[in-house]
């Protein structure tokens, strides 16, 4: 097992008189090489609870294993679990600041300490996962497209070689090609056994990519399951300001009208194949 | 009465090699021709890149053309005196909420603007009240932006432009950030100010479903300007779309998905309410 939660709170106040909660009694385990996203809205507790799992914030109650280690044990040692768990903010190609591609790619590595030629070889391999033209290695990240930029910025913590990849919103700001090229890599990454962990406002890619869905709602853990269960609950996931695929509306719809179509079809493929199977006589 | 006027626009970028020396240019919008009537509710579509900023950044005077000219409430942008002029009439809304609030309350930064401009003290409670209003904020007035969500910040955002009463708003990407309620919420409340107020709006977005609910839909592709028309013109045009990276609306995609197919469906269809009707039509 990749993560293990059990009971984990967090209160920025934890002391005091009415602590308020940002993520309030949450427990889930993650399996390795699994797709999960986490959607909810602004203020749910996804990012709160993303960063327990790369060490970065310290819940106030539980515990989160990892790999089957308590990492809120005392005295844990943080820095083996950074580079296993790679997390990806908002916006990542803000933080690119080296003169070339590859550099910038380089600088996880050389920060372990490897040598040159390691960082070099981990660097291209991380290139080539995310799909970076080759002859655009030796540019300056200042001169790519916002696509290409993330992908770079993605490369970077990939060249870690990290077992699981933390994704805060990317895709966030991308025309349509741009988000299913980051999508369908993540995708590669997954099938190459790496544990893909999306958090998402687009209820479309959680719909299509992910194999699970867990859905917060002030604080808590509302949901978890996969998306045809999740997506099943149209009517509470608008009432926590989450909205389900265009499909599923469809459907919803088609089925009020005296059509015999499943409950819940998330993808335009199926929807098609199932549509033409009524109307086409 | 066409509030936005560009003809023949042309902006180029210089690109500079490692050593600052210009190595050429890069035309980012490319020969534009484009009218904006008053109380127009207008989509930009296009890939990242199209050059749909820059064009929009023209109508404020953010960037100058170099060659072709802007008009804005039948004047020249490039040669308006002082170029705030022609931002209060012309506000915009950027991608990032958090980028552009700096009051240490929702009241003083909505105030931030008129205040600028010199709009007297008695005048600005008030601006600052309907503003506010307008933007359905006004129970916000006294919170900080810290402890509002990502809508509310845009609407924030909102309320600071109209605090300065401009006639035109041009958002870029104003909900890319922001989760499927706060989407809604800004949506909602730019849609009220173009019915209500006859505000134009300038909306450049990804979300192909946002774009469907606008009067008039334009798509650029490489710096040209290459479809202008009602959304249902524009998403019929399916193939054309797809071939410059862009989608169409999921609904739009699946119902000419089974038009393929053989079924008899009506071009340009939107929503899931339009699918669902056409297709109980066919029996």
């Amino acid at each position: 097992m990749q993560f293990e939660l059990k009971d984990v709170s967090f209160s920025y106040q934890p002391d005091a008189k009415e602590p308020k909660y940002a993520v309030h009694h949450v427990s889930f385990s993650v399996e390795k090489g699994e797709f999960l996203a986490i959607i909810g809205h602004t203020g749910s507790g996804k990012s709160t609870l993303i960063q327990f799992l790369d060490g970065l914030l310290k819940p106030t109650s539980g515990k989160v294993f990892f790999n089957g280690t308590e990492i809120t044990a005392k005295g844990y040692q943080y820095s083996n679990l950074r580079r296993l768990v790679g997390l990806v903010f908002q916006y990542p190609e803000h933080q690119l600041f080296e003169t070339t591609v590859l550099k910038d790619v380089c600088y996880g590595p050389k920060n372990m300490g490897l040598d040159k030629e390691e960082q070099q070889a981990r660097a291209i391999r991380a290139l080539k996962a995310v799909r970076f033209p080759e002859d655009s290695y030796e540019k300056s990240p200042f001169d790519l497209s916002g696509g290409e930029k993330r992908r770079v910025a993605i490369a970077g913590v990939l060249a870690m070689e990290p077992e699981c990849l933390i994704l805060d919103e990317p895709t966030a700001g991308l025309d349509p090609h741009g988000r299913e090229d980051i999508l369908s890599m993540c995708r590669e990454l997954q099938g190459s056994g790496i544990t893909v962990i999306l958090v998402s406002h687009s209820m479309d890619d959680v719909a299509e990519f992910a194999e699970r869905i867990l859905v917060m709602d002030s604080g808590e853990l509302k949901y978890d399951g996969a998306p045809k269960e999740v997506f099943r609950h149209v009517d509470a996931l608008e009432g926590i300001g989450l909205s389900a695929p265009e499909t599923v509306y469809l459907m919803r719809e088609l089925k009020k009208r005296g059509y015999d179509v499943p409950e819940v079809v998330l993808n335009t493929e199926e929807a098609k194949e199932i549509l033409l199977d009524i109307f086409k006589k | 009465m066409n509030i936005i006027e560009i003809l023949n626009l042309i902006h180029e970028y210089k690109e500079y090699d490692d050593e600052g020396n210009s190595s050429g240019t890069v035309r980012a919008v490319d020969n534009v021709t484009l009218e904006v009537k008053e109380g127009d509710f207008v989509a930009i579509l296009g890939h990242n890149g199209s050059g749909k900023s820059t064009l929009a950044k023209h109508v404020n005077g953010l960037l100058m053309p170099t060659a072709g000219s802007v008009m804005l409430l039948g004047r020249s942008v490039p040669e308006a005196d002082p170029i705030w002029t022609v931002r209060r009439d012309a506000g915009m809304i950027f991608q990032n909420p958090d980028n552009q609030i700096i009051g240490a309350s929702v009241e003083e930064d909505v105030a931030f603007g008129p205040e600028n401009m010199g709009v007297p003290q008695e005048e600005l409670a008030d601006r600052v009240t309907e503003a506010l209003s307008k933007a359905g904020m006004s129970a916000f007035r006294m919170s900080s932006p810290n402890a509002l969500s990502g809508g509310q910040k845009q609407r924030v955002a909102i309320a600071g432009m109209l605090a300065m009463k401009p006639r035109v708003l041009l958002m870029d990407e104003p909900t890319a950030m922001l989760d499927p309620s706060g989407r809604k919420e800004v949506l909602k409340t730019v849609h009220e100010l173009n019915r209500e107020e006859g505000i134009t709006v300038v909306l450049i977005t990804h979300y192909m479903e946002e774009a469907a609910d606008a009067d008039r839909v334009i798509v650029m592709n490489e710096g040209k300007l290459i479809m202008n028309g009602t959304p249902r013109e524009v998403f019929s045009r399916v193939e054309e779309l797809r071939a410059c990276k862009l989608t169409v609306p999921a609904m739009t995609e699946l119902a000419y998905e089974l038009k393929q197919e053989g079924l008899d469906l009506p071009d340009g269809i939107l929503n899931w309410k339009e699918l669902a009707n056409a297709l109980c039509n066919l029996n």
